[in-house]
């Protein structure tokens, strides 16, 4: 026997050809991917190479034992990472087991595929043509009769000018609410009340939402007293008769 | 009024055969009896039956053309004593240097399909990605959807492949029971094997 039986060992594999140093080698620097290699087949060549010799070189199948184990370790961390955690708890004969049925699943497939091969050799003499799906070809699609006048009438509806786009928004412009202020002391120096709703209905929805705000501020100053019978019911403004700024101011708008 | 007498052909099933026999070649892929009955216009019933005279009219050893049921469908093939001279015409490049590795990949699929590479790696004990490529860009398996689970590509056979194979449909497989021992047969013969094992 050579002195390094095991590792000039020729391998012949599917993914690799070379001998077994080599492979070793790819495969730590991580040149050669371990899922792609045939164990099985190294471990095949080594047995055979044993077959060969007359004696048994302890020392050799020691190495190999040692290089496959490991090979083999790599290989299914690789190939099972993170699944089957169940595995690692097997015992020994339920790992026999789960190994025996695996290996009898793989023996059936591979029957599968030697009965395939079996099969394409003997349909290997049928000749047939062979090609892409034709097309099928498209149902007519039938348009109900037009009326050539209704075209030109849509046609002409989509040619006429746009409507300018309004940008009066834009130039949305607030009364100052100091003009309101003056309006209401003016009503109320004449009255003693009246009513919010009836005095602003005839102005602009910006304008009236001013006038409210000017009717929040003299209640705030405590020049006026506020009240609404009911949600949404009209606001009644008072005229508060003695000024008192200290005064609590106590809400009594409940409109929302 | 009388309509004019007209000729019936003596058998009009023999028109139908005839109208058959026109769309099968000019088909490129297996036509099933549905596709033949719409594009014929005719009943089901009648289009099985004028495929019964075809059959019998293309068959080996009568034609150079023969008729067979395959993929699902009907298709004309050439017959398999001019196999020799159609060889020197054309080669069968799609199961040309098909690998062992390739046809075990296939059985897996057309047996476990819809099935993904990372189950028939862990089937073969080997990864399976450059094989299923290969399987794919010969037309023989495709995608079909993914594994919900992990999210991985599944594969199936294609009609390419029952065709290559000689398959009416996958159930022509023989059953994987008959094929191989069970699990029992092979843990025993394990033991014979740690047993012999010299000291």
């Amino acid at each position: 026997m050579t002195a390094t039986p095991v590792r000039d060992l020729e391998l012949d594999l599917e993914a690799f050809e070379g001998p077994f140093d080599l492979l070793l080698a790819l495969v730590l620097r991580e040149e050669l991917d371990l899922a792609e290699i045939d164990v099985a087949g190294v471990v095949l060549t080594f047995v055979e190479l044993l077959a060969e010799r007359d004696e048994l070189d302890l020392d050799a199948c020691g190495e190999f034992l040692v290089l496959v184990a490991a090979l083999l370790e790599l290989k299914a961390r690789a190939l099972l990472a993170g699944e089957d955690p169940e595995l690692e708890d097997l015992d020994p004969a339920a790992a026999a087991e789960e190994l025996a049925r695996r290996l009898a699943e793989y023996r059936r497939i591979k029957e599968a595929a030697a009965w395939l091969a079996e099969r394409l050799a003997t349909e290997r003499d049928r000749y047939f043509r062979l090609g892409p799906a034709p097309l099928a070809p498209q149902p007519e699609r039938r348009l109900a009769d037009q009326d050539p006048e209704q075209l030109a009438t849509v046609l002409r509806a989509l040619a006429a000018e746009p409507p300018a786009v309004s940008l009066a928004h834009l130039e949305l412009r607030f009364p100052p609410v100091e003009q309101f202020l003056g309006r209401f002391r003016a009503l109320l120096s004449r009255r003693t009340q009246f009513d919010f709703d009836t005095e602003v209905v005839w102005m602009t929805r910006v304008e009236q939402a001013v006038a409210f705000l000017a009717l929040l501020e003299l209640r705030k100053g405590g020049e006026i007293d506020l009240s609404q019978a009911e949600p949404f019911a009209p606001i009644r403004v008072r005229r508060n008769a003695v000024t008192k700024p200290e005064r609590s101011h106590a809400w009594t708008v409940r409109s929302a | 009024m009388d309509r004019p007498l007209r000729l019936v052909a003596a058998n009009p099933l023999d028109r139908l055969a005839r109208t058959l026999e026109a769309l099968l070649v000019v088909a490129s892929q297996p036509l099933s009896p549905v596709d033949l009955a719409l594009a014929a216009g005719e009943h089901p019933d009648r289009v099985e039956m004028a495929l019964g005279l075809l059959r019998e009219r293309f068959q080996e050893g009568r034609s150079g053309i023969v008729l067979e049921k395959v993929a699902g469908g009907w298709a004309f093939r050439a017959s398999r004593e001019a196999a020799e001279a159609c060889g020197r015409l054309y080669e069968r490049p799609v199961e040309r240097g098909l690998s062992g590795a390739a046809l075990e990949t296939l059985a897996v699929i057309a047996y476990l399909g819809p099935c993904s590479r990372p189950e028939i790696a862990r089937l073969r004990g080997v990864a399976a990605d450059s094989v299923v490529a290969g399987l794919v860009e010969r037309g023989l398996i495709a995608e079909a959807g993914r594994d919900e689970s992990v999210g991985a590509v599944r594969y199936r056979v294609t009609p390419l492949f029952e065709r290559i194979f000689g398959l009416d449909s996958l159930s022509e497989l023989p059953r994987l029971d008959d094929l191989g021992g069970d699990a029992e047969e092979i843990r025993g013969r394990l033991e014979t094997v740690a047993e012999k094992r010299p000291a």
